[in-house]
Order: C-alpha cells, then sequence, then structure tokens
C-alpha cells in the first residue's frame, strides 16, 4: 500500500516543531524583539500562495473573483516581508559590544 | 521548471529561514541570520515565479501589487520610532493572518488553480486545511487589530469584561468547528463564509478582556497563531518552505509565550481568560494606610549614586512611555566616567513585548554585554550600592517572594530591595498594573522620586 503524500508532509511539519522548539530556546533573550520580527517577515512566505492565487485568472480574465484575493495578499505579504526583514536589520545593527578601551 | 525542482528549492528556502532564527542565539552572528532569511525570501518567490507557466499579462500585476506593498513595508520600517515596536509587530501580525485569509477564500474560490479539485468538489484534506489555515488566519487578523490598537493607546488598555464572555467564546469555537465539518460535508460556499466571519470575530471578543501588562503573552501568542495559519495554508498549497515556517514560527511564539507567562508566574489559561487587574482595586484601596515614604529629588539621588561604587538600572514600561532611554544612557556614562559600575536588570516582562527593553537600551547605545537578565544578575543586588527603578513596579515588589494573599506571590522578581539604597523614578504612589501596593515604596532604603522619568533623569545629570 502507498503513503498518502499527505504525511510526508505532516513528517516534514512535525520535524520542523521540534526544530524550531530547539533553536528558539537557544535565542538570547535579549534578541527576543527582533525574533518576533523576523519570525514574522519569514511566515510571509505565504506570498507564494498569495502569487499563485493572483496567476490564477489566465490571460483573458486577469482580475476574477478569486485573483484579486490572491493580488491583495501579495500587497499585504509584501509589506511584512519588506517591513519585516528590514526593521529587523535596523534593530540588529544597534546591538553593540561594549568599545574595549574606551 | 519542474515540480520535483522547485520543492528541492522550497526546502532549500525552509533550511535558510531555520539558519534565519539560529543566528539570533547571539547578536554577533543575528545580522548574518537575517541576511540568510532574507536569501530564503528571494529564492521562494523566484522559484514560485518560475514554477508558473503561464506567464500571462497579469504576471505584470504581480509586481506592481508586490512592489506597491515592498514600498509601504520598508517606509514603515525606516519610519517606525523604536518605542512603537510593540504596536509594529501585532500590526505585522494582523497582515499575515489576513493574507492567510485571501489566499484561503482564492482556493476556495478558484481551486483549480491551485490543483485542488473543481469548485464544489475540493478535496476533503484540502478543504479541511484551507478552513483551518482561513479560520486561524482570521482570528489572529483581528486579534492583532485590538492589541495593536491597545498598544498603540487608541483603545484603553485596561482589561474589558462582560458577564458570559467565556461561554461566549466557547459556543464561537465550537460554532468554528461544527462549521468546518458542514462545510466538508456540503462544500457550500455560505458555509466557508459563515466560518470567516466568526472567527473574525472570535479574534476580536478573545483579546479584549486582555489588559496592557498582559500584552507579551498576546503578543507571542498570535505570534505563535499567525505560523499555524501560515503552516494550515503551506498544507494546502503542498508547500514545504510554508510548512516549514510555519512550523517554526507556530513554535517560536509558543516559547516565548510559555517564558512571558513564567515570567509572571500566572498559568496561559489565566493569561488568556483575561481581566487581571481589573476587580483587585477596592480591596487595596482600604488597607492604604498612612504608611511613612520618604521621597527626595535630584539632587539627592545624584548625591547617592555619586558616592556609590556600583548601581543597577532596572527599568520598564515607564522608562518606553517617557522615552528616558537616551537620557538613562547619558546619566549612566557620567556614572562611568567617575569610576562606578554600572549594569541592567531586565525582568522577562519588562515593557510590552518580550525583548522591549533591550531594544530600547540597544537604541540609546547601550553595549549589550552591560544588559542582564533576572537569573543572571539577581544574586548581584546584594553587593550593589544603588538600585535605579526606573518606570517599573510589580517586578520589583517584595511581596511576591513573602506574602502569600498578594495576586503576584510566586512571581519572579529583581531584588532590588537588597541593594544599600533604592531609588524609584516614578510618577506617583499608585499600584502598578496588577492592582498591588509596592512594599518597596515604604522600606526605609528607598527614596522615592516622583516625576517623569525623563525628566528626573535629565536633572540627575545636571546635578552629577
Amino acid at each position: 500500500m502507498e503513503i498518502d503524500p499527505f504525511i510526508f508532509r505532516l513528517s516534514i511539519f512535525i520535524l520542523s516543531i521540534f526544530i524550531g522548539y530547539y533553536v528558539v530556546w537557544s535565542v538570547t533573550p535579549s534578541l527576543h524583539t527582533p525574533l518576533m520580527s523576523v519570525t514574522n517577515a519569514i511566515s510571509s512566505v505565504i506570498i507564494v500562495g498569495a502569487i499563485i492565487a493572483g496567476l490564477s485568472g489566465g490571460p483573458q480574465d486577469i482580475f476574477n473573483g478569486s485573483s484579486i484575493f490572491g493580488f491583495l495578499a501579495i500587497s499585504l505579504a509584501a509589506i511584512n516581508i519588506f517591513g519585516g526583514f528590514l526593521v529587523t536589520q535596523r534593530m540588529l545593527q544597534m546591538y553593540k559590544k561594549k568599545k574595549k578601551n574606551k | 521548471m519542474s515540480a520535483n525542482l522547485s520543492a528541492i528549492f522550497y526546502l532549500i528556502s525552509g533550511i535558510l529561514f531555520i539558519l534565519a532564527l539560529r543566528g539570533l542565539s547571539s547578536p554577533e552572528t543575528s545580522r548574518k541570520g537575517n541576511f540568510f532569511g532574507i536569501l530564503g525570501m528571494i529564492i521562494a518567490i523566484t522559484v514560485t515565479f518560475l514554477s508558473v507557466e503561464n506567464f500571462s499579462s497579469g504576471f505584470t500585476y504581480v509586481l506592481i501589487f508586490l512592489l506597491v506593498g515592498g514600498l509601504i513595508g520598508a517606509f514603515i520600517a525606516y519610519k517606525i520610532p523604536m518605542t512603537a515596536m510593540p504596536e509594529l509587530v501585532a500590526g505585522f501580525h494582523s497582515l499575515v493572518g489576513l493574507a492567510a485569509v485571501f489566499v484561503a477564500i482564492s482556493a476556495f474560490l478558484n481551486p483549480a488553480a491551485f490543483n485542488l479539485g473543481a469548485p464544489g468538489d475540493i478535496k476533503l484534506s484540502s478543504l479541511i486545511e484551507m478552513s483551518i489555515g482561513g479560520a486561524i488566519g482570521a482570528i489572529t487578523f483581528s486579534g492583532s487589530i485590538i492589541a495593536f490598537l491597545k498598544l498603540r493607546g487608541i483603545m484603553s488598555g485596561s482589561p474589558i469584561t462582560f458577564k458570559g464572555q467565556h461561554l461566549i467564546n466557547l459556543l464561537l469555537g465550537l460554532s468554528i468547528i461544527v462549521l468546518i465539518f458542514y462545510l466538508c460535508t456540503t462544500q457550500l460556499e455560505s458555509f466557508f463564509w459563515r466560518l470567516i466571519a466568526i472567527s473574525f470575530l472570535l479574534g476580536l471578543l478573545l483579546i479584549i478582556p486582555i489588559g496592557g501588562a498582559d500584552m507579551p503573552v498576546v503578543i507571542s501568542m498570535l505570534n505563535s497563531y499567525s505560523g499555524w495559519a501560515a503552516a494550515g495554508i503551506g498544507f494546502t498549497l503542498e508547500n514545504s518552505a510554508l510548512i516549514i515556517t510555519g512550523a517554526l514560527v507556530g513554535s517560536s511564539g509558543a516559547i516565548l509565550s510559555y517564558i512571558m507567562c513564567k515570567g509572571m508566574n500566572r498559568s496561559f489559561f489565566n493569561v488568556i481568560l483575561g481581566g487581571f487587574g481589573a476587580t483587585e482595586e477596592t480591596s487595596k484601596s482600604q488597607s492604604k494606610e498612612n504608611k511613612p515614604v520618604k521621597s527626595g529629588n535630584a539632587e539627592d539621588a545624584a548625591f547617592l549614586m555619586k558616592n556609590a561604587s556600583s548601581v543597577i538600572i532596572v527599568p520598564g514600561y515607564g522608562m518606553a512611555v517617557a522615552q528616558a532611554q537616551h537620557a538613562l544612557r547619558e546619566m549612566v556614562d557620567t556614572l562611568k566616567k567617575n569610576n562606578i559600575k554600572v549594569s541592567y536588570a531586565i525582568h522577562p516582562v519588562a515593557g510590552r513585548m518580550p525583548g522591549h527593553m533591550n531594544v530600547l537600551l540597544a537604541e540609546a547605545n547601550v553595549p549589550y554585554d552591560e544588559v542582564f537578565e533576572l537569573e543572571e544578575i539577581n544574586n548581584d543586588f546584594a553587593n550593589t550600592d544603588v538600585a535605579f527603578v526606573i518606570g517599573a513596579n510589580d517586578v520589583t515588589n517584595p511581596a511576591a517572594k513573602t506574602d502569600q494573599q498578594s495576586p503576584i506571590y510566586g512571581m519572579p522578581v529583581l531584588d532590588v530591595e537588597k541593594c544599600k539604597s533604592v531609588l524609584f523614578v516614578k510618577r506617583s504612589l499608585s499600584p502598578g498594573y496588577a492592582g498591588v501596593d509596592n512594599e518597596l515604596f515604604y522600606r526605609s532604603n528607598t527614596l522615592m522620586l516622583f516625576a517623569d522619568a525623563k525628566k528626573m533623569t535629565e536633572q540627575i545629570i545636571k546635578n552629577l
């Protein structure tokens, strides 16, 4: 009997939860705010779904009920991607070590 | 591009996202981590473009919408002041949630584009996945909007409670499950819209009763939700990058919520059920006798600190409100010039989001190796001359260790009372968020400095 591909995806999902668990515990507490903004940015990888949705109309019918939601989702996710990564970058730039000889 | 090849690239971008989080284990590696995250995102988007076979004119519109969103995002990222970080993060969560809802709607209306079957005949597993993804996305969206309004101060930060609240939420939660069941058996569009609408409503009602100082938990929880929503959509689209990311973000948010709850010694459900701090006031006002309070001015504070050999700074939300972090750094610089050892002690729930104080101090150019967490520094208070409490309250209350009647009993607190003297910058004697009077105000080694945190710090600098 063949294994349903869903089971493979479920395996990826569960293993990723474990990876996430161990990786996040190793994040230093002082970087918890950048952690939130960067997770925000990466969860916007949902944009791949939005792009497929936006292109679902085909050449004759670019804007239909389904693709409009796709286009809107592209913009929302893009705000998050650019905003999330850039603001994380801005925050991380500020974390500096003590200057040795002052 | 073949489906197998693109799946491999999605896996690569998933791995890069893991490395992005891994980088945050120390500030040195964090910038490289962020770069990995950006790289992962570029790969995911490029692969999606390449795997779309019909390059119709719709593609131009994809780029336009992408650019418009990107410009708005970049603009916000550059303009936002660091003190507004909690509401920014809440706002971003709401966008992820709404994007998940839109993708779910789009997939439901045009399942053929996603290889999920035909309208009215969507594969059962896909239908379940997209309704879960959409429902969690909707809860994330409306919940984050409320969190945003509360953090921004547009909506009152005090908890809003009403009778039967929990029962209503429970019923709404159950009806979501029932609606998913009916949607799957009938495939009717009307059930889908009702499901989304009820999820929006549940998100609103879940966050409304939760007060301002519990926001660190709420933000982390919504962070987690946005991850689960993304994972739900990832299952629908059979996309491993989304599944991996969703799982990472989901567990990240869950861990942060756990850390925040532990920092308050409260269970997750206690926080989520809300209303904390709303009912305490009546009993406390009676017990408030006229206990003696020593209050001082900036001169006294400067004198005490000048004669100290070590000072620990305890910042809290009040510092963020008064934007006192820069003045504080200046004060510390002056102290350091006088060879006084200065460090910072951060309580896990100080501020309105995890790591809030650390970011503000970093913004004010405080080196991160002078900033310590509760466990790292708590033993040092006993050997320190002066504790400078600026904008914190409940997290320093010794009653949490001794008074079993206190609502904050058992919460880990900073042992500031062990210092030789404690300087407490606060606008009045009013109790903190938990509605508990702080014993520390009446201790003989405490000097209250009644003023705005920023103004007081500036005056102290003048007197140093």
